[in-house]
């Protein structure tokens, strides 16, 4: 008898879940169509030929030593924009330890993190091409003062000047996703630190490094994934040629055949995938430690 | 606290070198949209508003309307489609919360040129039922735009009391529209607005989908005009950045004062 009136209870709610679940219906067709398919389908045509029969050729462009340089490229610029972008950002958030959410320089700061990091790509190509392009002023007149910028050659339209750029997005983001986690230290931890008669510098060796090094390599990741994933900015800067692999897949889309190959765009979408999966997983690891210390 | 704060000397000079690394384009920036001739005038900005000119700028305008459009339907797929799914899962389906929580944040993990990839052929058969209206491109941008526009509208609801504010208005007699469009969307507005303001910020600045999908918006047309008047590319541009800014202190002011409205 008891045993009926418990089932009893949550019976009522249970018998309109059918009609709840309908609710959920046009989210769940909307993701399938617009997020599920086009992935599956992204990912999938490397694996068809164009008759549609199931083929193993495309991946094997990936072993193609230009399609594996161009992954290394990638790879490179991803590594080296998310370590500049990661230290420096890491600063800001140092920098900015103790001023208050609501203080105007926070807010500030915080917006144009904001701004800059989901700046269109295209737009940062023209404000670098107007700042430090051919004939640009500061070219001139550091010219003027024995500099010669492009002594070396024009390299703003290749992988220097993709490093400059994207390192203008890589510090914002760094600031937006790393200063949580320095809110979250403690200043009972400093006290603490105090009274066992630690200083300033055993506080950062011995507690502060520590507790944060999740939340930095988790950081550093997500910026790894971000400049991997990028294409606008470089696709503005660099309009002919295909450095990195994004670059490589608008080549594969926009001309028939690259390598001699079909479905060229689908083997290289499911490599960066690849890449993309391995980073995010780790990153996932990562993270879930990091939220240890935000109790 | 004291221990923990940089001093005065790191904050200055973390200050000046980031702070000039993020200001010496901008200022270069500004000052080539005014150069004329070897000197300097306000030309490359009178040019914009310039009936005479306005040929050249017609792709800029035509692009700016589709953005418009664009933002305004992706806004509406978050706040109609993405929005009552979250409050359904937290309310109902509290066990869907992680997967739920997983798929919104996948766009992440995808990059835009791989989507693009598998969109082509989508939208082939979209442009058959649908037209190829600008519009149409609103269902990609409404999910690149879902991690961004989900976080915040998360945090407004883990923020209240979603069970106990349904279930009053429930037995005050209120219908689940009722419900959902007078009492939680009120209570809920600081997130929706700040997932709105986000997805307009995304919006304007996306260039991936649109070109290789060979649609005009604001970031084509840039690159469009640029190849005839590279100084009304870089004009926008900061007209865009200025923009952009604003929304977001339009954000940041609406997240405090969301804080000190909870703290009293």
């Amino acid at each position: 008898m008891t045993t009926a009136t418990a089932a009893a209870a949550p019976a009522k709610p249970r018998r309109a879940k059918p009609l709840a679940a309908l609710g959920l219906a046009p989210f769940g067709v909307y993701v399938f169509l617009f997020l599920a398919l086009p992935t599956v389908l992204a990912v999938g045509t490397g694996l068809f030929d164009r008759s549609g029969n199931f083929t193993l050729a495309n991946l094997a462009a990936l072993g193609d030593p230009v399609i594996l340089a161009t992954f290394g490229k990638s790879v490179w610029l991803s590594a080296l924009t998310a370590a500049v972008g990661a230290l420096v950002g890491a600063a800001v958030c140092y920098a900015l330890l103790g001023v208050p959410a609501t203080h105007p320089v926070r807010t500030l700061i915080d917006a144009l993190s904001g701004v800059l990091a989901q700046f269109g790509g295209v737009m940062l190509a023209f404000m670098f091409m107007a700042t430090i392009g051919r004939g640009s002023f500061l070219v001139a007149w550091l010219k003027d003062l024995g500099f010669d910028v492009y002594a070396g050659g024009m390299w703003l339209y290749d992988m220097p000047g993709l490093v400059l750029a994207y390192i203008f997005f890589q510090i914002p983001l760094m600031v937006i996703t790393f200063s949580p986690a320095l809110g979250g230290l403690k200043p009972q931890w400093a006290e603490a630190n105090l009274t066992l008669g630690g200083t300033r510098r055993t506080f950062w060796a011995k507690i502060g490094v520590p507790v944060l090094a999740p939340s930095f390599a988790a950081s550093y990741l997500l910026l790894f994934a971000n400049s991997f994933s990028a294409y606008a900015t470089a696709a503005a800067l660099a309009s002919q040629g295909s450095q990195i692999v994004p670059l490589a897949i608008r080549a594969a889309l926009t001309s028939e055949t690259v390598l001699g190959r079909e479905n060229l765009a689908g083997a290289l979408a499911l490599g960066m995938i690849v890449v993309m999966a391995a980073v995010m997983a780790v990153y996932s690891r990562i993270q879930r430690r990091a939220d240890r210390w935000r109790l | 606290m004291r221990l923990l704060t940089a001093s005065k000397a790191t904050r200055a000079a973390v200050a000046v070198l980031v702070g000039a690394f993020f200001l010496i384009p901008v200022v270069f920036t500004v000052e080539y949209t005014f150069r004329d001739k070897g000197g300097h005038s306000l030309v490359h900005w009178a040019n914009i508003v310039d009936p005479a000119k306005q040929s050249a700028y017609q792709p800029i305008w035509t692009g700016l309307a589709n953005s418009l459009t664009l933002m305004v339907v992706t806004v509406a797929i978050v706040l109609l489609v993405l929005a009552p799914t979250m409050i359904l899962v937290n309310l109902r389906f509290p066990k869907l919360r992680r997967p739920f929580e997983f798929v919104a944040l996948l766009p992440i993990s995808i990059p835009a040129i791989v989507l693009v990839v598998g969109l082509a052929p989508i939208y082939l058969v979209v442009g058959r039922s649908l037209g190829t209206g600008a519009w149409t491109l609103a269902f990609a941008y409404g999910i690149t735009v879902m991690p961004f526009a989900f976080r915040p509208i998360q945090a407004a609801i883990d923020a209240i009391n979603l069970t106990t504010l349904s279930e009053a208005a429930r037995s005050l007699g209120a219908s689940w529209p009722a419900t959902v469009w007078r009492v939680l969307a009120p209570n809920l507005r600081p997130g929706l607005l700040n997932a709105s303001l986000i997805s307009v910020a995304v919006v304007l600045g996306e260039y991936t989908i649109a070109s290789l999908l060979n649609r005009q918006n604001l970031q084509t047309a840039l690159i469009v005009v640029s190849r005839q008047d590279g100084y009304a590319s870089v004009v926008f541009t900061l007209l865009a950045l200025a923009f952009c800014f604003v929304l977001l202190v339009v954000i940041g002011r609406g997240g405090n004062a969301g804080k000190k409205r909870r703290r009293s």
